[in-house]
């Protein structure tokens, strides 16, 4: 056929350098921030393996001053070759295992270290469910009176300045809870400590409000309108649709909140380095001090020598948080894709 | 008229709550102003720490920080940038490597910061500073084997990559599937509708993105507290192996390590006063680019 | 098909899918060259899906599937070896919803040289006061060119994406209800404008307008749940169609 308007292309296929170049690189880099989340996995659980596969003392050694000069060699972090090591492993004290990780104490400095990660523990939930029992229900109420309540120009205001909450630097909310808020609240209940574990999930609440508020606000207008107007269609009062349609609907939504936020305050560190005294109690007491899991990695790792067992139970440390927020976080999302998807579907 | 009642306690309880958020916020606003009002100035910003940090300004920790946020931009906010650009323009939704991607964004925005500390010791400088120290070092000495503001930056900027991933994505899904029509329809290949339609109707949500991120890593002083940060240096860095200030860092030490607690109390309160001014000014701009543009949609 | 007339576009027994359902049965047809083909036929008839897959725009959506040929310049468009940008440089469109750049005028139609490769200004120039005089809109833009296109009226900016199409110098148009969402005048304007067109162009326009199509088109395919029901002279199909089910659509008893 002839060609018409001086238009010669051919069909044929092109090799584009530009396109293939562009495609490449973008599927490349797209892909890095998924191998970042696998590196994130390797190398805090890379540290923190000669828990899980402990070795023989002079092995451990040996590791430890070639790792100073080459770094890691990645032969000797062999699991199948550890747990060989393992069966012919006899305890010892400055040995992190499992057995020791179990005390009730965490001295990590002095002659005999003991890396008893219970009191961490506790003090990780107790500042985090205080948090979350401070800050969760004014953030659902907030987020309840700025969505169903609130008028639109209101609402176009209460939803960024709550935001901005969010942007507050954790150090700064640490720093106000150390300086102004201990001093207020030791005023008013009068405890002995002025930093404890109360005064710590107090600050905590500040950091948790702002997740907890953005995702049941937007659970809540994520409900389709045809059930709110349905229900008022029906004479119920603007309250009563929003107590009895809206929220019963929104309630996985306000669950995701509520692990987000139990999330957040359990991984936060500077908040609690500042302000719960850093002392590694095994009490339910409120108003004593406490040191949590992340604090105490923020507290400590500048401090230890590399590749020791010290340096390797904070990583552990760090693992444990990971995994925690990890799982936390994937049931968080979970319920949010799911539950709250197939609710609205009628699935 | 007992319902009635209710009603109005119902709305009075949740109005309160949101009352006393915005005065907590203020609140503290207002009491990190009052503290640091006496020592704020133009030297405050501008001076050396003097008399054994009692004294002078924070100059240092403020270029530390400025630096940090600068190194951290370059890496985030392309490798943000270009993810999100995969996902929204490239990636069959329902391909099992996009939602791995996908998963692995959600999953790193819910990491601990003191996490990304912890990965930028074991990752960058045990494995990427020992192994470059082994390569280029001839004396066998520590130059990239220790922390400095490169592995800073870098351990900031995974923090912030999903901050930007998630404000571009946004923009994106605001691009009309007509303009993309429009432009294949005149024979554009997909690289050249990106580069031409989709990213310059995005600019808004990529700049958004920044700044946020630069705020959160202004802000955060957990992931590079064993990454690079330093309590004080007689100068400033110079140099990629070089070891900084930081604002937030400042007054974590300051407020708890420090010998005399007391007498460096309006110079804490002054430096919180400039961090919070910083990030609470990059997010308030960021909030007002996003309405405006989610204002511009609507039209 | 008369004989005389040059075939642009050879169809034959397209299927396509979306997914499981079937929105394309089998459909054949020639389209002739330098004429205007209208396609009619009640909503989600196949009618502008039909459109779509003379240039390939149906690639752009997930899970769509297309069986047979569509012949163009002696090559199936489908065939592998057949690169679908340089297609549709051929094979350009025009939309339902006008939906010019968000930039200016001049940009707008100087889109697509640029991305041909066309950088000497003098050379855009032309041929953007080439393709905005061929889509009549020069007399009317010539003065702000740096305005945006945004900025123009309805039936403005859906002259504005003609000229854009133009500016490629393709051989085909396709159209896809270009005026329906145009007022009278502006929809008297692209009708003019088609007439003018098909001298250079093949002209293939989906519509849903019966009287647009008797005006402008000089042949019509009347599309029916996927199938092509009739194709012939418009002025038969609108005269003495050959099947009562055209007739029935044509004299509005159904769709």
């Amino acid at each position: 056929m002839q060609k018409k308007n001086g238009n010669t292309n051919s069909l044929d296929r092109k090799f584009r350098l530009s396109e293939f170049l562009s495609e490449y690189i973008i599927k490349t880099v797209a892909f890095s921030s998924f191998a970042i989340i696998i590196l994130i996995f390797v190398f805090v659980f890379k540290e923190a393996a000669p828990i899980f596969f402990p070795k023989e003392k002079k092995a451990e050694t040996s590791q430890f001053l070639q790792s100073e000069t080459y770094g890691e060699e990645p032969g000797t972090e062999q699991p199948e070759n550890s747990l060989e090591l393992y069966s012919s492993y006899t305890p010892s004290h400055d040995v992190a295992s499992f057995k020791n990780l179990t005390g009730k104490n965490w001295q990590p400095v002095g002659e005999e270290p003991k890396y008893g990660v219970l009191p961490l523990i506790i003090g990780s939930l107790k500042v985090t469910v205080l948090a979350i029992l401070f800050g969760a229900p004014i953030a659902i109420l907030a987020a309840i009176f700025s969505a169903l309540f609130a008028p639109k120009g209101l609402r176009e205001i209460i939803k960024p300045i709550i935001e901005l909450l969010a942007s507050f630097p954790s150090v700064v909310i640490g720093f106000f809870a150390l300086v102004t808020l201990a001093t207020v609240l030791q005023n008013i209940f009068g405890y002995s400590y002025r930093l404890n574990a109360f005064v710590g999930g107090l600050a905590m609440a500040l950091a948790v409000i702002p997740i907890v508020y953005t995702v049941t606000e937007d659970a809540l207008t994520a409900i389709p309108k045809y059930m709110s107007e349905a229900s008022l269609a029906l004479g119920a009062t603007k309250w009563q649709t929003a107590l009895f349609v809206v929220m019963p609907a929104a309630t996985p939504g306000i669950f995701a909140a509520l692990l987000l936020g139990f999330g957040r305050a359990f991984g936060e560190t500077m908040i609690v380095l500042m302000a719960t005294g850093n002392a590694p109690l095994s009490t339910f007491n409120i108003f004593e001090p406490v040191r949590t899991m992340s604090a105490t990695i923020g507290a400590e790792m500048a401090e230890v020598v590399f590749g020791d067992t010290h340096y390797t139970v904070l990583f552990f440390i760090g693992a444990s948080l990971f995994v925690v927020t990890f799982a936390i976080n994937a049931i968080a999302e979970f319920y949010v894709r799911t539950k709250l998807m197939k609710r609205f579907r009628g699935e | 008229m007992n319902n009635k009642i209710l009603g109005k306690s119902i709305v009075a309880v949740s109005a309160l709550a949101v009352i006393m958020i915005v005065s907590a916020l203020l609140f503290i606003l207002l009491e990190i102003y009052l503290g640091g009002r006496s020592v704020l100035s133009w030297q405050f910003l501008t001076g050396n720490p003097t008399e054994g940090m009692t004294e002078g300004g924070i100059f240092p920790a403020i270029v530390g920080t400025v630096l940090l946020v600068l190194i951290m931009s370059v890496a985030c906010v392309p490798i943000g940038t270009i993810t999100a650009i995969y996902l929204n323009e490239y990636a069959s939704k329902k391909s099992f490597f996009t939602k791995m991607i996908r998963f692995a964004v959600n999953t790193l925005s819910g990491v601990p910061a003191i996490v990304f500390g912890l990965f930028g010791l074991g990752f960058f400088i045990q494995f990427i500073g020992t192994e470059m120290d082994r390569m280029f070092s001839a004396d066998g000495s520590l130059l990239w084997g220790q922390p400095n503001i490169l592995w800073a930056s870098l351990t900031m900027a995974l923090l912030t990559i999903p901050v930007v991933i998630v404000s571009v994505e946004e923009s994106l899904k605001t691009v009309p599937n007509d303009l993309r029509g429009g432009g294949y329809a005149l024979g554009a290949t997909k690289w050249q509708v990106i580069r031409k339609i989709v990213i310059p109707n995005s600019i808004s949500g990529i700049l958004t993105g920044s700044i946020l991120a630069i705020g959160r890593g202004a802000g955060e002083v957990a992931p590079i507290l064993f990454t690079g940060v330093a309590y004080f240096l007689p100068h400033l860095p110079e140099k990629l192996s070089d070891q900084f200030m930081n604002l937030g860092y400042h007054i974590y030490v300051m407020a708890t390590q420090s010998p005399d607690v007391e007498a460096t109390k309006s110079i804490q309160y002054a430096t919180a006063f400039v961090l919070l001014a910083c990030t609470f000014s990059l997010s308030f701009i960021a909030i007002i680019i996003r309405y405006q543009f989610r204002k511009k949609i609507k039209e | 098909m008369r004989m005389d007339l040059q075939t642009e576009i050879i169809v034959e027994n397209l299927n396509l899918y979306y997914g499981k359902k079937k929105a394309l049965n089998n459909v054949s047809l020639s389209i002739p060259e330098n004429k205007v083909t209208a396609l009619i036929g009640p909503s989600g008839c196949g009618k502008s899906t039909f459109l779509r897959t003379l240039n390939r725009m149906n690639d752009l959506i997930e899970g769509v599937k297309i069986e047979g040929t569509v012949l163009f310049d002696d090559r199936n468009i489908y065939d592998n070896s057949v690169d679908v940008v340089e297609l549709r440089k051929r094979i350009g469109m025009i939309f339902q919803k006008s939906n010019p750049f968000p930039k200016s005028i001049y940009e707008n139609v100087a889109f697509g040289p640029k991305i041909n490769g066309v950088s000497n200004k003098s050379q855009l120039d032309e041929i953007v006061e080439q393709s905005l005089i061929r889509s009549a809109l020069w007399d009317e833009v010539k003065d702000d060119l740096n305005k945006s296109g945004l900025a123009l009226s309805g039936g403005q900016q859906q002259r504005l994406c003609i000229a854009r199409a133009l500016a490629v110098n393709p051989e085909v148009l396709l159209m896809d209800e270009p005026a329906s969402a145009l007022d009278p005048i502006s929809t008297t304007k692209i009708e003019d404008l088609i007439y003018e067109l098909k001298k250079k162009y093949t002209i293939i326009i989906v519509t849903h307008n019966m009287q647009q199509a008797a005006r402008v088109s000089d042949f019509t395919a009347f599309f029916y749940m996927g199938d092509l029901i009739e194709f012939t002279d418009t002025r038969k199909m609108f005269t003495a169609p050959d099947l009562k089910q055209t007739e029935d659509y044509i004299r509005g008893r159904f769709g």
